[in-house]
């Protein structure tokens, strides 16, 4: 992957990826491994990677409980992080 | 007018599926969720795959997408399956975005390819961020070229541990070792039986070869008998507890062993993702969609390939696709197509005896261990459960509990707490893949020709 690289904005703060990431990849190779928590106040960040798991969810352009590890990042998204009060 | 087949899944079930429905002169359309095809097997680009694996299996396959009879849709989630109508429902757009296009087909012949995703049995700690399952640290690794730590240590049991370890490697992370928890002579037996027919996998045997050599060029240490019992930290992963464990997974007391790590990948093995079988009315066998030697499930018209059928690899998967396009698109399969179809059911099966799941796991739960991951129902709440006269059976255990109740709806804890508390699986969820309320009121667009 060599691809062109992006830019997205995470609770503010810009951070660079490559063009067929997802934004779950760009948020890891970032260092941040958790972004939601949940009813009792844990963090959380990806489990499963495919999908499956809803541990990943967060807010991509003003749409909540998105799974980050399902959404390739675009360049311009932006993301917020989401805790589980948000999206009951 | 040919067959219109229509293909859920682009992995490797579902391309071989494309292949022969279309050499069978059926009209094929094929969807897949994920942007590109090839499913969780070919995650990487066309050009690297034919870099490490060599093989034009994928590019040949994936060329078939562009040919006049095949229509493929990328980013097509299919949502729900209609039985009366013989209707399928499609989302076509982002993924979990809104406003995606509303789409339905009614075809001939439906083939589902869905595939499965890890399974990770529970231990306590599991819930930490930097806990990952094997299939998350090698869908980034090989996908998207992002190691899941620095220092990882790759755990569980089965051969997939050993690509995940390699391609960990390859994205740069040091891998601290390779835990198979069955022991050796379990192993052994399970891959040796009927050795005459391992030939016809000599192609794994050079696999598990290149396995081997790049976990020695990087002195990474593969253990058997050994598991992971414990991950630790406040906020994330900081070190492991491993453990030496007996056949049937109890921990030998005394064997434990800590790893200082900032990551940690556990598999167990796989789940099928039979959401849209179930919906469509078709008989599953322990949690498997029921196939016949024409890979018919239960229902007429509809089919199944691949690991919604039984764990046995792409290989497996590919033979299975190959007779379902035949069948679906109404030939009868070649004696070949069925032969390399029975002959992946042995390598399924021994992949079953060599790696199974030792029953003592749940003596590495505490109380307040987690086993719903989304609505955080411990082991304590669970075990209390099943002992209370006033909540019997299943149904009356989740709603007690909440476990399998939350967003995921029991995909990850769904076969723990049937293992845990006894019943079976339940497994109908009537939609299969989230779809937005304002998405399910708006109109559906291109109904069916
Ligand atoms: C995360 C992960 C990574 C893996 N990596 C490897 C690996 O590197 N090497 C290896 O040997 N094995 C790997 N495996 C094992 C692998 O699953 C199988 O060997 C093989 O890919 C199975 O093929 P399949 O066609 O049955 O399913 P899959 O390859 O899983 O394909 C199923 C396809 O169906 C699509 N799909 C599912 N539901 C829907 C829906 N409702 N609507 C639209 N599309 C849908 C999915 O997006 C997917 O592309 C991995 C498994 C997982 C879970
Ligand atoms: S990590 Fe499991 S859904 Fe995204």
């Amino acid at each position: 992957m060599s691809g062109r690289p992006i830019r997205i904005t995470v609770d503010g703060e810009a951070l660079t990826g490559i063009a067929g990431q997802s934004v779950a990849g760009v948020l890891l190779a970032a260092g941040r491994i958790s972004w939601r928590t949940t009813r009792s106040g844990a963090p959380r960040g990806v489990f499963c990677g495919i999908g499956a798991c809803f541990d990943c969810v967060l807010t991509v352009n003003d749409v909540p409980d998105v799974r980050a590890c399902r959404r390739p990042a675009a360049d311009g998204d932006e993301i917020r992080t989401q805790s589980r009060e948000e999206n009951a | 007018m040919s067959r219109h087949v229509v293909i859920v899944g682009a992995g490797p079930a579902g391309l071989a599926a494309v292949e022969h429905a279309l050499r069978a002169g059926a009209r094929v359309t094929v969807l897949d969720q994920a942007e590109s095809p090839g499913g969780q097997y070919y995650r990487m680009s066309p050009e690297a795959y034919a870099a490490q694996h060599g093989g034009p299996e994928f590019t040949r396959r994936r060329r078939l997408l562009a040919h006049p009879r095949c229509q493929w849709w990328p980013g097509a989630t299919v949502w729900a399956f209609d039985r009366a109508e013989n209707r399928v429902h499609v989302l076509r757009g982002q993924s979990d975005g809104g406003g995606r296009q509303r789409l339905t087909l009614v075809p001939d012949a439906l083939i589902l390819a869905t595939g499965a995703h890890d399974r990770t049995l529970p231990f306590p700690g599991w819930e930490l961020p930097g806990v990952y399952t094997a299939g998350a640290a090698q869908a980034l690794a090989k996908g998207e070229r992002v190691a899941i730590g620095g220092r990882v240590l790759v755990a569980g049991a089965g051969p997939f541990l050993l690509p995940v370890a390699e391609s960990l490697l390859d994205a740069g992370a040091e891998v601290v070792a390779v835990l198979e928890a069955n022991p050796f002579a379990t192993v052994r037996k399970g891959w040796s039986a009927r050795p005459w027919r391992l030939a016809a996998h000599a192609g794994k045997a050079g696999e598990l070869a290149r396995y081997a050599a790049t976990l020695a060029r990087h002195r990474v240490p593969y253990r058997f008998g050994r598991a992971v019992i414990e991950a630790r930290g406040a906020n994330s992963v900081r070190e492991v507890v491993t453990a030496e464990v007996r056949a049937d997974w109890s921990v030998v007391p005394g064997t434990e062993r800590t790893y200082e790590v900032d990551a940690v990948c556990v598999g167990h093995g796989f789940v099928p993702q039979p959401e849209l079988a179930v919906a469509a009315g078709c008989a599953l066998d322990g949690g498997f969609v029921r196939v016949d030697d024409g890979q018919r499930t239960t229902v007429d018209g509809v089919f199944a390939a691949g690991e919604i059928t039984g764990i046995g690899g792409a290989v497996t998967a590919a033979a299975e696709g190959a007779v379902a396009g035949r069948v679906a698109a109404g030939e009868t399969p070649g004696p070949a197509l069925v032969r390399a179809r029975d002959r992946a059911h042995t390598f399924a099966e021994r992949l079953a005896t060599a790696h199974p799941i030792g029953s003592a796991w749940r003596r590495w739960l505490r109380e307040d261990t987690i086993v719903c991951r989304c609505e955080e129902t411990t082991y304590g709440e669970l075990v209390r459960a099943t002992a209370d006269p006033a909540c019997p059976g299943p149904h009356a255990l989740k709603l007690g509990t909440r476990a399998g109740l939350g967003p995921c709806q029991g995909r990850m804890c769904g076969p723990a707490v049937s293992e845990l508390c006894g019943g079976t699986e339940r497994h109908h969820r009537p939609i299969a893949q989230p779809i937005r309320l304002g998405e399910l009121a708006a109109r559906t667009e291109g109904e069916p020709e």
